[in-house]
């Protein structure tokens, strides 16, 4: 009886122990100068941009050891579920990359995120980013991230050949949304298919694109600081918009933007909105621009550049904040934004790099962005926080599920998901 | 003294799943519902930047109020039901045709099983393209199945039709789970000893009388187990909607998805309301079960 007792407690004990032993695994000897970045560039062209900075890293930054912490999945879905984990644990990665904008907010107002001002001035990046850039990072006067490109959200794909069959001009843009809407008519009537739309954030940047077509530049921005009313008549005339493109277009609720745009890519649909991301499917599938596709601003939006960027920050508490500091600085400098552009497809944040050595597109782009009204992209983080930008494609993604029949619901949902901005 | 040495070592031996289990799944829970009991809804509060206040039930009357919600609740009930009846059915009738004896059961049984082998995201990727809702000229899946033989009315938006689209998702449940109902309904029907039938027969019973009055009764702690089994995994119905349709889609939402976009979203209060609210509709399904369980043993 007494041994078996013995025995018991000494497997109690070893149980016990086996529980907690796998906290203690061992620290490499370098940790120290380790630089743990996550960001979500681990496919195609992104991946491509992202090793390209990887690179310059090595090289100018010799001290330190550059960690690889990139996870996939579309939009950042799925690095941020494990950043989120990571950082309510206070584990934080060295620096983590960020839509820049509002998406930052539930950041700074956790304090997770240091203040970063200190270093725009120390890499002089204050004179090399245009000012209405600054503004819109700005939030209190201070800067908590360094954007490493600039996307144009407001980009609407097309299909020539589709557009010529349904004795469309392909060269002539509809200057408005009704000039549009009549347009996809006629590729309706001539049987393709208008327009396809994925998941809900694609869904919520055509929306967004429409709003800023039925409000201009002005009264959009005033949808995110209050001065705009969700409820009023003009949201309503978008919506009404909206409702006739949601019922021409081709939707699949699941589906990621790529799978979407290749109808467009493969002569089966007219037209997608999409991000300037999209050049680098196009580019993947060997298609010829002007010849094989083409883009033009949403129609009503062609005076203005719906900005997104993608940025790094710093974590409070990170164990090495002079190799992150290091990254950052290969972000903004001319170099890292000049190599990682030109593969990603998107334009450098800086004014001071050289264009002639980007493609047509890229050149026109970075013209647009310095001569047009820059507003927020709501679909990616610019313009509102995280859970007001999760509403709204909640409320979106009901409506057009439910055939687009409901404006008048979609507004309510909309005022809805929209009451925190209003103070 | 007596005692002790009689009850230290078993005692001492289940000590630490006690404690694990009491740490991991009970304590947890109880932590679970503490924040379900506050206003933790943001990422400051969540990093502790910002105080947090307990508001009582406030979070559960919010949620159960709201349409949203209610709408996840609703396609909860009937996802739950047509996957029961759905596997009953089909793992009843499999198990019956199977009873009598055929060549090549084995085979057949093997088939029939085969899918439980496969992990609901795995079957959900293929399902996904099978159940695409794109209908018309560009349609991929089952709809471009249906135009290709002809019987384009067949085509339909499967998971995205907002009133029944989550019955879609069900189609691929049955197909997984039948074949597991199945084998516990062929197990009973084994269990049934020869002796039983051949009386009833030379009693003069009908096949039908035979099995209403001999079988049948015989079988239902099996299917009380099935409904069990099969009720509970609904409930938690999680990784075959993400991956046919995702978190986004409004028509597939059920509060297990709630739950995972509440926390996504910081809103961890929510999050944690909706993981008790589920937890005690599971509970309303299982725990009657235990009861009766233990009073059968009793007798």
């Amino acid at each position: 009886m007494r041994r078996s007792a013995i025995i018991a407690s000494a497997v109690a004990l070893s149980l016990a122990l086996v529980g907690c032993s796998s906290a203690g695994t061992s620290e490499s000897k370098d940790a120290g100068k380790d630089v743990q970045v996550v960001s979500w560039w681990a496919q195609g062209s992104e991946k491509a941009g992202y090793e390209a900075l990887q690179k310059i890293f090595k090289e100018k930054k010799k001290d330190f050891n550059f960690v690889d912490a990139a996870v996939a999945g579309g939009g950042g879905s799925q690095a941020k579920q494990k950043l989120q984990a990571d950082l309510d644990a206070g584990n934080p990665p060295e620096t983590f990359q960020a839509h820049a904008g509002a998406e930052l907010t539930d950041y700074i107002k956790a304090g997770q995120i240091e203040d970063v001002s200190a270093l725009y001035d120390k890499f002089k990046l204050r004179e090399v980013f245009p000012q209405s850039l600054i503004e819109r990072l700005t939030v209190d006067g201070k800067i908590y991230s360094i954007p490493s490109n600039i996307h144009r959200a407001n980009v609407l794909w097309y299909n020539p050949e589709v557009l010529k069959s349904a004795g469309i001009d392909p060269k002539k843009v509809p200057a408005t949304i009704d000039d549009w809407i009549a347009d996809m008519e006629k590729v309706k009537a001539a049987g393709k298919v208008p327009l396809t739309l994925g998941m809900n954030w694609t869904q919520t940047q055509l929306l967004e694109t429409i709003l800023i077509a039925d409000l201009g530049a002005e009264g959009y921005n005033g949808l995110w600081d209050g001065k705009t009313d969700w409820a009023g008549a003009e949201v309503t005339k978008a919506l009404k918009h909206f409702q006739k493109i949601v019922e021409l277009a081709q939707t699949d609720s699941s589906a990621d933007w790529e799978p979407t745009l290749n109808f467009v890519m493969d002569g089966k649909a007219a037209y997608n909105v999409m991000g300037d991301w999209a050049i680098a499917a196009f580019t993947a599938a060997k298609k010829e621009m002007d010849k094989d596709w083409m883009w033009a601003p949403v129609p009503g939006t062609q005076d203005v550049f719906d900005f997104l960027a993608d940025s790094f920050t710093l974590p409070k508490g990170a164990k090495n904040p002079e190799g992150a500091k290091a990254w950052l600085e290969v972000i903004g400098s001319a170099d890292g934004q000049a190599q990682f552009n030109l593969i990603k497809g998107s334009i450098p944040a800086r004014t001071d790099v050289d264009t002639t050595k980007f493609p047509e597109y890229q050149q026109k782009a970075m013209e647009d962005f310095k001569s047009k009204t820059v507003v927020s992209s709501l679909a990616h983080g610019a313009a509102a926080p995280l859970a007001v930008s999760s509403a709204i494609n909640d409320a979106v993604v009901k409506f057009t599920q439910g055939q687009g029949k409901d404006v008048e619901g979609l507004q309510k949902d909309l005022v809805n998901a929209t009451k925190s901005l209003k103070k | 003294m007596r005692n002790l040495k009689k009850w230290g070592p078993p005692f001492l031996l289940i000590l630490p799943s006690l404690i694990l289990i009491g740490v991991f799944v009970y304590g947890l829970i109880i932590v679970n519902f503490n924040t379900s009991l506050t206003d933790a809804h943001t990422a400051a509060t969540s990093s502790g930047n910002a105080p947090t206040n307990y508001t009582g039930f406030s979070n559960y009357v919010e949620l159960l109020s709201s349409d949203a919600f209610l709408f996840s609740l609703r396609n909860l009930l009937i996802f739950t039901l047509v996957f029961l009846c759905g596997t009953l059915l089909i793992g009843f009738v499999w198990a019956w045709l199977l009873d009598k004896p055929i060549k090549g059961e084995g085979i057949f049984r093997s088939i029939f099983l085969f899918p439980m082998a496969v992990s609901f995201v795995a079957s959900g990727v293929v399902w996904k393209w099978l159940l695409s809702p794109i209908e018309g000229e560009t349609a991929t899946g089952l709809n471009r199945l249906f135009q290709m033989v002809g019987l384009d009315f067949l085509q339909n938006p499967w998971w995205s039709d907002v009133s029944v689209g989550i019955v879609a998702i069900t189609i691929p449940a049955i197909w997984q789970l039948s074949g597991y109902i199945m084998a516990l309904f062929l197990a009973g029907f084994r269990g049934i000893p020869d002796e039983l039938r051949e009386a009833a027969r030379v009693d003069g019973a009908s096949e039908w009388q035979l099995y209403k009055s001999i079988i049948f009764p015989q079988l239902s702690p099996v299917a009380l187990s099935a409904i069990i089994i099969i009720g509970h995994m609904s409930l938690k119905s999680f990784d075959l909607i993400m991956s046919i349709a995702n978190q986004s889609v409004y028509s597939t939402k059920v509060p297990a998805i709630d739950m995972y976009v509440f926390k996504t979203t910081y809103d961890y209060a929510n999050s944690a309301a909706v993981g008790s609210i589920l937890l005690v509709i599971v509970a309303v399904l299982v725990i009657p079960y235990l009861i009766h369980d233990t009073r059968q043993r009793r007798k």
